[in-house]
């Protein structure tokens, strides 16, 4: 059966609906090389929760709940477990968009040929961007589930920390995205962004106690941290931490802005680089 | 060629005055061209001629800095999207997903030309017998050979059934076996009357593949007109290439300038341009010249190069 076109571009593509679901393409091309992985997204998305309820939440929780009865009025593992959920989407999300941009960009240089098609820049950019996001949701939620299955989940309200951690992560994730595009040496950027940007995130976003714990000059990377903004609404959505109206909206607030001009810069990125 | 005439054929690329400029340098200086349906361009030139800058300008992935360019009756600048859906392109470096199988990579092209799953999956079964891979569809693109990732390139870009096939440097990097097969996939294309636009800075390609060249150098057009054309404009019929050794190719030269119609004296060796190079041997020899190496051979590309450049294309 020979190559024989028969009916021509001009009669087959249609560009004003690629034009409005162009990114959609993007991201099943993004799913199926995910599928090939799926055996080790599958295991390491129950593995992590499992082994960290079981050191951090139980282990650790059993010294403290022991020691003081409870955190913020409640134990330890449901006062970690909002903490937990938006950790989780953060990394997922980071490791969606860092990698395929990095190959697409640099390794195999595929968004190069993406872009030789209708697909804009802009698609190519959503495209990954909501295929991290579908990611993210499959591991936070096996996430949430072993963290019900633990107990974590004291009240009715534990599984709104489920959404609002995807959420934290696409806003992250479309800010990371951008970055990522700019990152000249592959190696440098994955030291800096493990080194100085994800385990201060981790450590210093009251993820394992309170930020108010934290002295003064050290409570500004909180401040900075999606991680921090996205646990302390956890926090205030699953088990009614103390939060003010005024901070919620900060909280909330922070994470819109994070998204919207996360995304912007990544697509102002990915377009200045497909045009180079 | 064909016989028709270029004022009665369907023009699909016309640029005028086509500028693409940098801080500092001129990569595309102002040239003009036409591109008809159904034949085969290509631009000839050595490596930063421009050839490769002015084919992301027809494919509307780079902006120009000045001048006229429609595709398609379009100007690419500012309906980027509708070019390129109309469009196959196949890069200098190939780039596919190296995680996906043969078949998988012509699969997702298809839908980012939003083609449906049906029509793509009977693309599919033409575009892998058109490669040659039909027994590599389940094996991942990582694990093809350079000749078979190039033809993989091409069939990829043939699954939207473009009106444009364009081609930067096809068989850089490959070995003779597999150009001989990748021209020869070309050919059928080709006789199928796909448009081609090819690049290259290999002169037998060019006289394989195309109908018109138009040669490139340092962001100028030098010459534009059909291999055997540019032949007969700016070379002899033969040309006879003689070897003095390195020392004493200078020496001679002068005596060797009356004989013929245009020498060109290279480091290593000497072209005598003239419409009979055996006589013109045979003169030398009788004259008392006789070189250490001598061959006649029919007028190239190469040639034509020479003379529009005074350098020769690969050096």
């Amino acid at each position: 059966m020979a190559y024989k076109p028969r009916q021509g571009s001009l009669k087959i593509v249609d560009v004003a609906q690629i034009s409005r679901v162009g990114a959609l393409s993007v991201t099943e091309a993004r799913l199926r090389i995910m599928w090939k992985f799926a055996w080790s997204v599958g295991v390491t998305a129950a593995l992590n929760p499992t082994l960290y309820m079981l050191s951090v939440g139980i282990g650790v929780g059993k010294l403290i709940n022991a020691h003081s009865g409870s955190v913020d009025g409640v134990k330890y593992l449901t006062f970690l477990a909002p903490a937990l959920l938006a950790t989780a989407a953060i990394q997922n999300s980071m490791d969606e968009v860092v990698f395929p941009v990095l190959e697409g960009f640099k390794w195999t240089k595929s968004f190069f040929a993406i872009n030789s098609t209708p697909v804009s820049a802009r698609q190519i950019a959503d495209g990954v961007l909501f295929a991290a996001i579908l990611r993210t949701a499959f591991s936070v939620t096996i996430y949430g589930v072993v963290i019900y299955l633990f107990g974590g989940f004291t009240s009715g309200r534990g599984w709104v920390a489920i959404p609002l951690a995807l959420f934290a992560g696409a806003a992250f994730g479309a800010f990371i995205m951008g970055i990522a595009v700019a990152a000249k040496n592959d190696d440098t950027f994955f030291m800096l962004l493990g080194r100085f940007v994800m385990m201060p995130l981790f450590l210093f976003s009251g993820t394992f106690y309170q930020l108010t714990t934290m002295p003064i000059f050290l409570r500004w990377i909180g401040w900075l941290s999606p991680l921090w903004h996205t646990t302390e609404l956890g926090r205030y959505l699953t088990y009614g931490h103390h939060l003010s109206l005024a901070m919620v909206c900060v909280h909330v607030g922070y994470l819109i802005a994070m998204f919207g001009f996360g995304l912007r810069y990544a697509h102002q990125q990915f377009e200045k680089r497909l045009s180079k | 060629m064909t016989n028709t005439t270029n004022a009665s054929r369907e023009v699909l690329i016309k640029a005028t005055g086509l500028r693409k400029s940098y801080e500092d340098f001129v990569a595309v200086n102002g040239i003009d061209f036409e591109v008809f349906k159904g034949e085969s361009f290509g631009f000839l030139g050595p490596n930063g001629a421009g050839k490769s800058t002015t084919m992301r300008i027809i494919a509307a992935t780079l902006t120009r800095s000045g001048g006229e360019l429609t595709i398609l009756g379009k100007d690419p600048q500012s309906n980027g999207p509708e070019i390129k859906a109309h469009l196959g392109v196949v890069p200098q470096a190939d780039n596919l997903d190296n995680a996906l199988t043969v078949e998988e990579n012509l699969y997702i092209y298809g839908r980012y030309f939003g083609l449906p799953k049906n029509f793509i999956r009977e693309k599919i079964e033409e575009l892998l017998d058109f490669a040659q891979l039909m027994d590599k569809r389940s094996v991942k693109v990582e694990a093809l050979s350079g000749g078979m990732k190039r033809r993989l390139t091409i069939a990829r870009a043939l699954v939207s059934e473009p009106e444009i096939l364009m081609l930067d440097e096809p068989t850089t990097g490959l070995d003779p076996q597999a150009r001989h097969i990748l021209w020869d996939r070309l050919f059928r294309l080709k006789e199928q009357g796909v448009t081609l636009l090819i690049t290259t800075h290999y002169m037998d390609e060019a006289e394989q593949l195309c109908d018109r060249i138009m040669v490139m150098d340092k962001g100028s057009i030098m010459a534009e007109d059909s291999p055997a054309g540019l032949i007969k404009k700016y070379s002899t019929r033969e040309v006879l290439e003689v070897r003095f050794g390195s020392d004493r190719n200078y020496v001679v030269a002068p005596q060797l300038e009356v004989m013929a119609d245009r020498i060109e004296v290279l480091p290593d060796r000497i072209l005598l341009y003239a419409e009979n190079g055996e006589a013109l041997l045979h003169e030398m020899n009788e004259k008392g010249l006789h070189p250490v190496t001598s061959l006649v051979r029919r007028s190239s590309l190469e040639d034509v190069f020479l003379r529009l450049t005074g350098r020769t294309l690969v050096e």
